[in-house]
């Protein structure tokens, strides 16, 4: 190593080099994860959301949740359709996980119950469950999976909400961008993304397991939505309403995702 | 007299720095919803011999009751996990490095040598470049794993929508189960890196915060393998 004096300055030594390196390295990965840290916690310290459609998140996680849901959005097709299963592979005990909306203690009677669907203009299209069973029956065998994590084959049967669209030349709704549905007593509602409720394996259940929907399964008609967790499978339909905007979602009041997708 | 041998490109050193927060906040944010739903359990011929987990670990990290906001934190930090992720592996396979890294023919019969130098069982270790045998296969695995995470975590995430990744990992049900399994791997691979950084030494530790290692070299020497290259440090034994 001989120094070469085509320069003024001094070459360093090799001590010099570690040191300087050291320094320059150093002082960054302190820069660095002190930011990191920093931003860890601004984060943790971020305020919660301005509740309204959605609340209960931190403001910059919801709005990370939105963004990923635009994101996740792209990957959707109708074409894209839930596994299904032989009859035998059903569970006979169909888990029941929450009666919000569907306590026993609420007045409720089966009988005078009529869906509810509101149109244009306020008009209101009342369906009784007999008309319901009238239009084509679809099964549907599935992995039914719950937001807390566990899932659980179950046997469906109703009808296909795009079926219902098309019997009651609703088709212009579909146009709109979104399903509201909520129970009779309004205490619990969900919003569904028109792509999602107008998916083939959409449907209005009224049957488990070949039998009529018992209580605790959300008698009289239900929504089994395979493309969604089961916080948004609302339990006795009594209302169903179409908007542009995001319908009010009970879940995602709750700092839950609004799309909820699977 | 004392050389600076260059170790660790700033790409790698960047990526495993964001690598260990982001993975230690999706580790918790995962934590935060297995809760919900904690299931598993090491049971063998009937008998239960743990429970993850158990209360008192719950409570001491304050998991219970936190579903939504578990989901919210892990929903945003998978992006930076990925990402970080591609970028390496993305760089190391552009640059060339990954022959550093993948594990090569002799590589798993090397490692039991290694493992019984580190024991101190044998004196000598077998020769290496940048890692050994035994560190090709862990951080080649650790990769692999991290890859096995992102198939894993978006089958259960998406499992309509990226079907044939949910059939792939078995079904969104195992497929839930490995992505656990993985997570208690890198747990797992932490403690051993740990443990192994810290007998390593200072020399090795600012490599991967500074990229160079200094090494100690009598001058002869260096004149010496000027002449007969094949003596001195680290040929590659093919």
């Amino acid at each position: 190593m001989e120094p070469k004096a085509t320069k003024e300055k001094k070459e360093l030594t090799v001590e010099q080099q570690i040191n300087r390196r050291n320094f320059i390295s150093f002082t960054s990965f302190a820069v660095l994860a002190g930011s990191a840290f920093g931003g860890w916690r601004w984060l943790s310290n971020s305020p919660q959301e301005t509740a309204g459609i959605t609340a209960g998140a931190k403001a910059p996680l919801r709005r990370a949740l939105n963004k990923t849901e635009l994101i996740f959005r792209n990957f959707f097709s109708s074409n894209h359709l839930v596994k299904t299963y032989p009859k035998s592979r059903a569970a006979k005990h169909v888990r029941v996980n929450s009666d919000i909306g569907i306590e026993e203690n609420k007045k409720f009677d089966p009988a005078t119950w009529k869906l509810e669907i509101i149109k244009k203009g306020g008009e209101v299209l009342k369906i009784t469950l007999d008309e319901l069973k009238k239009l084509p029956k679809t099964e549907l065998i599935y992995d039914f999976k719950c937001v807390e994590g566990w899932d659980q084959i179950s046997h469906w049967a109703g009808v296909k909400f795009i079926d219902l669209i098309e019997h009651y030349h609703l088709g212009e709704y579909t146009q709109m961008q979104y399903v509201g549905m909520e129970t009779p007593d309004k205490t619990y509602y969900v919003g569904i993304d028109m792509p999602s409720a107008v998916h083939p394996q959409t449907i209005l259940a009224y049957e488990v397991n070949d039998k009529p929907l018992p209580w605790g399964n959300g008698a009289p008609l239900r929504l089994i939505i395979p493309v969604k967790y089961g916080i948004k499978n609302l339990k006795r339909i009594g209302t169903i309403t179409f908007s542009n905007t995001r319908p009010r979602d009970y879940w995602a009041e709750q700092g839950y995702d609004y799309y909820s997708g699977l | 007299m004392k050389v600076i041998k260059e170790k660790h490109p700033l790409l790698m050193r960047w990526t495993h720095w964001v690598n260990f927060p982001v993975l230690t906040i999706m580790i918790w944010s995962g934590m935060l919803i297995y809760w919900a739903n904690d299931e598993y359990t090491i049971t063998l011929f009937g008998h239960k011999f743990f429970s993850f987990f158990p209360e008192w670990f719950y409570r001491a990290l304050k998991i219970p009751h936190r579903l939504s906001e578990g989901m919210a934190f892990h929903f945003l930090f998978m992006w930076f996990f990925a990402l970080n992720g591609v970028f390496y592996i993305l760089y190391s396979i552009i640059s060339g490095e990954w022959r550093e890294l993948v594990p090569k023919k002799n590589s798993f019969k090397e490692a039991w040598l290694v493992l019984l130098h580190d024991l101190h069982i044998i004196k000598t270790a077998p020769p290496q470049n940048k890692y050994n045998a035994a560190q090709r296969i862990a951080y080649t695995a650790i990769i692999v794993m991290g890859l096995g995470s992102l198939i894993t975590g978006l089958a259960i995430y998406k499992p309509v929508q990226f079907y044939y990744l949910t059939w792939l990992c078995g079904g969104y049900h195992f497929a839930r189960v490995l992505h656990f399994v993985l997570t208690l791997g890198y747990v797992f691979f932490f403690i051993i890196h740990i443990v192994q950084v810290i007998l390593a030494g200072w020399n090795n530790f600012r490599s991967v915060i500074s990229g160079f290692e200094v090494i100690n070299e009598p001058a002869e020497i260096i004149n010496e393998t000027s002449i007969q290259p094949s003596t001195a440090n680290g040929t590659e034994s093919n």
